[in-house]
């Protein structure tokens, strides 16, 4: 199958129909967003602590807003909206999105099934260059006159329409870019959904699959059950912006009577939910395998583990309206939403559990990937437990739209899937490009990441609690918020603190792909088939069809004498 | 790896005997089929708070549309006969039966097309109301899919006339008439929500 053939610069790099290729194109791609989403947080940092005040020289004040109608260098109450609604879109649609599924799915999935590709791979190439075309198309949207949606990440009616909503064309391009990415995802679910059930190497059943290739296996089915969902959303309101029906307008501005703006709250909330755990599923899996490897013990339960995620993945689909309790639901109905919700924290809490579990008395290794996985175990617990909050109606309701949800969120996404994601970026680093990152800057970047960004989002809790309305613009002008401006202002100085530490993990990552220690063919001493092969992996991966006789878990079996794991292909020694 | 080569299919797979093609055109279609129930179901949605719906035929033209249905469902009929043809090795009747679905496609889309000319000269448009909204919406996202059927018809058949299928090499036209197959089922159920309830 390792049919090394002479390949142009164009289809070896650009036009790649291998795995591998198109995964570090992903990782590229979620990269990049994820630098300037993250700018784009710094920014609305600054205007929550400085309003009205110009940007300096190292938030680039020179070069931004220069135009802006209330003076030069300073962003106003409209480039404020833009600034959060793309940094939510860019920061889940366009970072962690390509990162985990895109990067991690492609470059895993056939590594640890035993196969030699994709069984789709000019699905695969189309997919990403499909993602490429979203991207410039929402890049495109920041030329527009009156600038990008400005309508927050969900995009609700009447802001993303055009009767009453924000001018401009923004919007139009974000519902395009969005269709397109969404597209980009399905190809990418049909072809990991069908790779997995075609592809795996003899012996490698289900259950013997590593968790990081059954989390992407659950998101993508989940993918591509849901997105199809948003995408006749998206249809609907790219009409109401362009071809003038009003499916979603209603009250007195709407001329054609009968729309209803809360069936876009109910299309994107189906999706919306189930989206939540299409972002974390890879990042559990990765993680419960990474604390594996680094205790050198078996996942504990890992058949638990698996199923536990199965059960959220089916869950998922029937919680939505827990987004929606103030919309004025039924009693009953919101009742049923709560339940289903907070049954979700029964699956949820027995394989944490199986993590404590993978941990005691296991021979820690503390390295940097291993840091990243257990700040997952603290940053997803804090995500977890305050969702309780938002999903019980009667806190929900005095909670809804404050600071604590998106602190709460923050927690689940940014902080849980992130980080799994730079778990997932260290670990892999050395079967990827061949080099290690270097581990010093790895530590700085995980310290400097842990303790800024626990200072950002907790407190971003405690000033929701205190009554910040999640899109305010300037918070000093509220009287109530008056005694935790400080807060505020503390908050402002860990993000950027946080945000500076990102400049070293990009340098690192840059700097260790040229200069980077040259990597063993096993750095971590891991089991999965991913780590057997020799780097530069060859187009094909496996010089022969691995035959699968281990789980993927086999650490420190007392029968091994010289090492102390088992690949999953190789056979107990007698 | 090659791209033709055939997959193997591994042992016990619960899925049987379907190629990975098929596997992902099963995918593809599941995939379809729920973003055509997202638009049927906010139409029905859209429907139930509006505060007024004509009546069935009210508006729309029941008997040219049942015949357009009867007309896709005999194409269904040819794709089955198509399949049918180069499972016997028989080239001619496979491009033959081919050509029928695709005329019929064409046909279909031909009806439409009139039908809408006929709505947007007696300005009954897009943005007219809900209603005329969610009919053009759900029927207009559905003859894309019969436009996309048609095209996918005539990259088989032109892969026909080069003599690329056989009596054991006729994977792709079967994974064709799956989604062939698709498109006219969510006609009638488009044809049942839009025009008759
Ligand atoms: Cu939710």
């Amino acid at each position: 199958m390792s049919n090394s053939h002479e390949q142009s610069f164009w289809s070896k790099y650009i036009f790649s129909l291998d795995h591998k290729v198109i995964g570090k194109q992903f990782l590229w791609l979620g990269i990049f967003f994820l630098l300037f989403g993250g700018f784009q947080a710094m920014l609305i940092r600054w205007s929550l602590s400085n309003n009205m005040e110009p940007l300096p020289w190292w938030l680039l004040g020179d070069f931004l807003y220069q135009s802006s109608p209330v003076g030069a260098g300073i962003i106003g109450p409209d480039a404020y909206n833009q600034l959060f609604t793309m940094h939510g879109t860019i920061m889940i649609f366009w970072a962690i999105t390509p990162i985990l599924i895109g990067a991690f799915g492609n470059f895993c999935i056939p590594l640890q099934i035993g196969a030699p590709d994709m069984v789709f791979p000019k699905l695969n190439m189309i997919s990403f260059w499909t993602m490429f075309l979203a991207s410039v198309v929402l890049l495109f949207s920041y030329l527009l006159p009156e600038g990008t949606a400005a309508g927050g990440w969900t995009s609700y009616p009447p802001l993303s329409t055009p009767v009453g909503g924000i001018p401009g064309q923004g919007q139009t391009m974000w519902t395009l870019a969005l269709t397109l990415a969404g597209t980009s995802t399905l190809m990418g679910a049909i072809n990991y959904i069908t790779t997995i059930v075609r592809l795996r190497a003899p012996g490698m059943d289900y259950f013997k699959m590593p968790l990081t290739t059954w989390g992407l296996f659950l998101t993508s089915i989940l993918n591509a059950l849901f997105v199809p969902i948003i995408a006749a959303g998206l249809i609907i309101l790219l009409l109401d912006n362009i071809a003038g029906t009003q499916f979603l307008v209603a009250g007195s501005k709407a001329t054609i009577p009968g729309g209803d703006p809360l069936l876009y709250q109910h299309v994107f909330w189906i999706f919306g939910h189930p989206e939540v755990y299409i972002l974390i599923l890879p990042a559990w899996g990765i993680v419960s395998d990474l604390l594996s490897v680094f205790a050198r013990k078996p996942a504990f339960g890992y058949k638990v583990t698996a199923i536990c995620m199965c059960t959220i993945t089916a869950l998922s689909g029937v919680v939505w309206g827990h987004h929606m309790y103030t919309t004025g639901m039924s009693p009953l109905l919101g009742k049923t939403f709560m339940f289903l919700t907070l049954l979700i924290s029964i699956p949820s809490s027995i394989f944490f559990l199986n993590w404590l579990g993978t941990l005691w008395k296991g021979a820690l290794k503390f390295d940097v990937p291993m840091l990243f996985a257990m700040s997952v175990m603290w940053v997803f617990g804090l995500g977890g437990l305050t969702g309780l909050y938002n999903a019980t109606i009667t806190s929900d309701i005095y909670l809804h739209d404050t600071y604590f949800v998106v602190g709460h969120f923050h927690y689940t996404m940014a902080a849980s899937v992130l980080f799994g994601g730079f778990a997932a970026i260290y670990f892999w680093f050395p079967k990827m490009f061949g080099r290690d990152l270097d581990p010093t800057m790895g530590k700085i970047h995980f310290w400097g990441s842990f303790i800024p960004l626990n200072l950002v989002f907790f407190n971003m809790m405690v000033m929701g609690y205190a009554g910040h309305h999640r899109r305010i613009f300037d918070p000093s002008e509220f009287e109530f918020l008056k005694p935790v401006l400080g807060l505020n202002d503390f908050m402002t100085t860990s993000a950027f603190i946080l945000g500076a530490v990102q400049v070293l993990f990009a340098f690192n990552f840059v700097w260790s792909l040229v200069k980077g220690k040259l990597a063993e063919k096993n750095p971590w001493g891991a089991a999965t088939l991913e780590w057997t092969v020799d780097h530069p992996i060859p187009h094909g991966n496996f010089s022969a069809t691995p035959q699968v006789v281990n789980g993927p878990h086999e650490y420190s079996h007392p029968s091994l004498k010289d090492k102390d794991w088992l690949a999953q292909s190789e056979p107990l020694p007698s | 790896m090659n791209q033709n080569q055939a997959l193997p299919i591994p042992a016990n797979d619960p899925f049987g005997k379907a190629t990975t093609g098929k596997l992902g055109m099963w995918l593809f279609i599941i995939i379809d089929g729920l973003s055509f129930a997202g638009l049927l179901i906010a139409g029905a949605a859209l429907r139930a708070s509006a505060p007024s719906w004509p009546a069935a035929g009210e508006l729309l033209n029941i008997p040219l549309t049942a015949f357009n249905t009867f007309l896709l469902i005999c194409t269904s009929f040819t794709m089955v006969m198509a399949l049918n043809a180069i499972q016997k090795g028989d080239q001619a009747g496979l491009k033959k039966y081919l050509t029928y679905t695709m005329a019929g496609g064409l046909i279909f889309l031909g009806i439409q097309v009139y039908e809408y000319y006929h709505f947007i000269v007696n300005d009954f448009l897009l943005n007219t109301s809900i209603y005329s909204g969610v009919f053009y919406v759900t029927t207009c996202f559905h003859g894309l899919h019969v436009l996309s059927g048609v095209i996918y018809i005539a990259c088989i058949l032109y892969a026909a006339s080069k003599g690329r299928y056989s009596a054991d090499n006729w994977d792709h036209v079967e994974i064709l008439g799956l989604f062939w197959h698709f498109v006219d089922l969510v006609w009638i159920l488009v044809f049942t929500v839009i025009y008759l309830i």
